[in-house]
């Protein structure tokens, strides 16, 4: 189990997430109202970029004709190429909660000196908002984002993301 | 306006060629057709523009039906960037050919002589901002059905650039495609020994099912299987295949888990009703498996690669399947992943290029 | 292929009856009552409409779904008079009989969806089912009926359901297949209301002439190709009543698909249960697969046998169906489906699945 430093609080506000490269693999980590969550970037269906996809809230009602009720803006996840729908809480799809989840990672704040054994991460995407700007070549040339070349301090905030020895491919 | 061409660069290893016969080409801006009409219809365009039926149209899924990944960072639409359509497509997956179905309505349009210019302006820009750049693009020449004469003129127009592959149709259409109104489009596609390619969409005057309106998306997209089926039997039916002994047609973005047991239930039924018919020689399913190319998107998914592989075994047409992606649609195949694992390697090749390279002949 | 006739079926059949080979139970969920002519329906009418039919020459509406083909009539069942499934007599000689059915299901495909004049509708599909009760369940106690029902205003016919819903003989309520809207809409729901408050089966049957073309693409030329496109029909009806919430709405709803053909049913699911897990959002008051939906709700009668020729690959196909509760035996008297008895069944069922197929599952469906 490896613990790697994908981002510092403050570039991850609630609403916000953000893409890193781990270990060879792709996660997205998201805020939703300060919690954080981060799951594999890639849709077990037929492997899309999933975190790219678009966010929305939960719709309820009881039967046809009925008041819709909308909970949990935000909190969906919706693959960008089917639009088969996650819950990013907890990587389960909504549709088929027993059968069908994306992988979910740990994910914590740690404080500064926390992270010094902590392992790189290289950042691929940026996604603020609701916006989002996909990766051209340029992006990948940027260096991997080392704590090292980061001010560490006590009083800053990371964001650190555990990865387990297992594989990491969707359920 | 300037576009470079690109060299192709593509390495092909050997055995993993993929050949994309379903992308659709979008206008970058309202305009975007000016420079390829007359002055009399570029006055009809900015005045009048496009007419078509109403209330037969549903709120898509997303916007422009693309993958929310497939907006260029031009800020332009999904499917009208080249310049990121070749990396988003074609660099990313290897594509040695991709065939273009620009769904942009010359169709469908009411007033048939705008849609016959509008379809000689959109094969007309599909030349010189898709396939002149562009070596690894074939396209469909778009026709407007509706008004075979016109839809004639327009094949003829095309008919010696053979970077058109085949001409296009949507799959609903105002009469059953098997009607005698559309026999002159057959014949010159014959003549030009050119496939006909039906590709899901549009409306042709009518609720999008045989029962009525339906409420939902849902209903237009999957429902579209529908639609498909009471084409392949007005083809079917009508003799087309008979009339028109070397007509290819393609079903395109339709699925194809149906077409098995249609192809029983026609054959049960033409064996009890064969004096109605008497302009047929064959069984029905024996002119469909002679007639017709299918493409693979969006992938049958039975549960299990043992049911797929039954599936293949049912439809008989393993020459005959052709891999799309639908790019930039959301219901997008990706190369790698469509075709379920245990497909035999020369089936999957077949699929993946062969049938294409041989029905298109790049 | 040479055609059987009535004659050379029904002495095939009492043959083996008698030697034991139909030792079975056995319900057919789809024989036909034909209404004769348009004055057969007088007694049953208000003299205001008898005076309406006579004067303006209304000979009654004309149904396409069984047009003069080969299929409409198989040889040897058209009586002396009357079209063929106007008989009573032959009904029972040709189907009950030949069969040894413990019961069979009426099914009229009166089109009165044809008729727009919105208390006509009402009055002749009233008409119908008088005649029905009167001439056909009254005479013969193996017989059991499904009600039709007028189509321009639903609650109306859920007026006739609740006149008629409670008679012992009443199991279901026939709605041709094609319609002017697709029965999962809002606008059809009184109906549904009513057939669960009497606990009636909803029976979508093969036909239906609402004026609307009968496919997304116009007007098809030929017989052959209604007759096979019905399935489409079918398969916009289930979706309709799947994605609108019929069934979330109506938990307790049971649903028939009579005369449909089921061949069409695993690639069709494949399909929709596929796209509804990308689409759902649209249609939130769905929860489970559309698949499951089915499967619980909507049963499926033999006739046509609309499968590949293969027998193996038959029962392969009824396995793909995905539950054993699916099929329910019909011979749909007096349409032709099939000239060999051997040919009604799938050969080589398992002798429990046989028994579903033949009684079980109509048994526990119709509540028999």
């Amino acid at each position: 189990m490896a613990r790697y430093v994908v981002a510092s609080v403050d570039e991850l506000p609630p609403g916000t997430r953000k893409i890193v490269d781990v270990a060879g693999r792709q996660i997205g980590v998201f805020n939703i109202d300060g919690e954080l969550f981060a799951l594999l970037n890639r849709c077990p269906h037929q492997g899309g970029p999933l975190c790219e996809g678009r966010l929305a809230g939960q719709i309820e009602v009881a039967a046809p004709g009925e008041a819709f009720r909308y909970t949990r803006a935000g909190e969906i996840l919706r693959c960008p190429w089917h639009s088969w729908e996650y819950d990013i809480r907890t990587g389960q799809s909504w549709f088929n909660p027993a059968r069908v989840r994306v992988r979910a990672y740990e994910v914590d704040v740690a404080a500064g000196d926390a992270v010094e054994n902590a392992s790189p991460a290289t950042q691929v995407t940026a996604i603020t908002g609701s916006g989002v700007r996909t990766a051209g070549i340029s992006d990948l040339r940027k260096g991997p984002y080392v704590a090292e070349t980061y001010p560490v301090s006590i009083e800053d905030r990371y964001v650190v993301v555990e990865i387990g020895s297992a594989s990491a491919r969707g359920a | 306006m300037t576009i470079a061409v690109r060299e192709s660069v593509v390495e092909r290893p050997a055995g993993t060629a993929i050949i994309d016969c379903d992308i659709h080409n979008a206008f970058p801006s309202e305009t975007s057709l000016h420079p390829y009409l007359s002055e009399r219809w570029r006055q009809h365009a900015d005045q009048f523009g496009a007419r078509t039926y109403h209330g037969l149209s549903y709120p898509l899924a997303s916007e422009h039906a693309a993958r929310t990944d497939a907006w260029p960072p031009s800020g332009l639409k999904p499917g009208s960037d080249l310049g990121f359509m070749r990396e988003q497509l074609l660099d990313r997956w290897g594509i040695e050919y991709g065939v273009l179905l620009p769904l942009l309505g010359s169709g469908k349009q009411l007033n048939l002589e705008w849609g016959g210019a509008m379809s000689r302006a959109i094969n007309d820009w599909q030349v010189a901002e898709w396939l002149d750049p562009e070596p690894r693009f074939r396209s469909s020449i778009a026709v407007t059905y509706e008004a075979p004469d016109l839809a004639v003129e327009e094949i003829r127009r095309r008919a010696n650039d053979r970077r058109f592959v085949q001409i296009q149709f949507e799959a609903r259409t105002h009469e059953p495609l098997g009607r005698r109104k559309y026999w002159p489009i057959y014949e010159a596609a014959c003549e030009y020994d050119l496939p006909v390619g039906m590709h899901f969409g549009a409306q042709g005057g009518w609720p999008i099912t045989g029962v009525g309106h339906p409420s939902f998306y849902i209903e237009y997209h999957t429902g579209q299987s529908a639609s498909f089926q009471d084409q392949v039997i007005s083809l079917v039916t009508e003799g087309v295949f008979e009339r028109f002994p070397n007509l290819k047609f393609v079903l395109i973005e339709g699925g194809f888990g149906w077409l098995p047991p249609l192809m029983w239930r026609l054959d049960r039924a033409y064996g009890k009703l064969k004096a109605e018919v008497p302009h047929l020689k064959r069984l029905p399913s024996e002119y469909i498996r002679e007639h017709f190319w299918i493409t693979t998107q969006p992938i049958e998914e039975p549960g299990s690669p043992a049911a797929f592989q039954r599936l293949l075994d049912d439809l008989g047409m393993n020459d005959r399947l052709m891999f799309s992606t639908d790019y930039p649609h959301w219901d997008f195949d990706a190369p790698d992943t469509a075709i379920p694992a245990g497909v035999p390697a020369d089936v999957r090749r077949s699929i993946m290029a062969e049938n294409a390279r041989s029905l298109y002949r790049f | 292929m040479p055609r059987t006739s009535m004659e050379d079926l029904t002495r095939r059949s009492l043959v083996q009856y008698r030697a034991g080979m139909i030792a079975r139970d056995v319900i057919d969920c789809d024989v036909h009552a034909v209404v004769p002519s348009v004055e057969a329906l007088l007694p049953y009418l208000d003299e205001h409409w008898r005076e309406y039919i006579s004067q303006s020459g209304f000979k009654g509406p004309v149904d396409t779904a069984y047009p003069k083909a080969p299929t409409t009539a198989r040889l040897g069942s058209t009586p002396p008079k009357g079209p063929a499934g106007s008989s009573l007599d032959l009904l029972r000689e040709q189907a009950l009989d030949a069969w040894g059915s413990r019961l069979a299901i009426l099914n009229c495909s009166y089109a009165v969806d044809s008729i727009h004049n919105p208390d006509a509708d009402v009055a002749i599909a009233r008409a119908v089912n008088d005649w029905l009760v009167a001439e056909w369940l009254d005479r013969e106690p193996r017989l059991r009926a499904s009600l039709v029902v007028p189509t321009k205003q639903p609650e109306l016919a859920a007026r006739e359901i609740d006149r008629l819903g409670g008679h012992l003989g009443v199991v279901q309520i026939y709605l041709p297949a094609r319609s002017s809207l697709p029965y999962g809409n809002r606008h059809w729901h009184p109906i549904y209301e009513a057939a669960v408050r009497h606990d009636l089966v909803v029976g979508l049957h093969f036909g239906g002439n609402p004026g609307n073309p009968p496919t997304s693409v116009g007007w098809p030329s030929y017989y052959l190709e209604e007759y096979v496109g019905m399935a489409t029909a079918f398969q916009s009806q289930l979706m309709s009543m799947i994605v609108e919430g019929v069934f979330d709405r109506f938990p307790t709803l049971r649903v028939a698909c009579v005369e449909s053909g089921f061949a069409w049913l695993p690639p069709f699911l494949w399909r929709f249960d596929k796209e509804w897990k990308g689409l759902q959002r649209e249609i939130p008051w769905t929860k489970r697969l559309p698949s499951e939906y089915i499967r619980e709700h909507v049963r499926f009668t033999l006739q046509p046998l609309d499968g590949p020729p293969d027998a193996q690959r038959t029962l392969d196909l009824i396995g793909e169906l995905g539950s054993d509760e699916m099929l329910m035996f019909s011979t749909d008297y007096p349409h032709w489906q099939f000239d060999d008895l051997a040919e009604a069944l799938p050969a080589g069922l398992p002798p429990g699945l046989e028994r579903k197929i033949l009684s079980e599952n109509a048994s526990a469906f119709y509540r028999l």
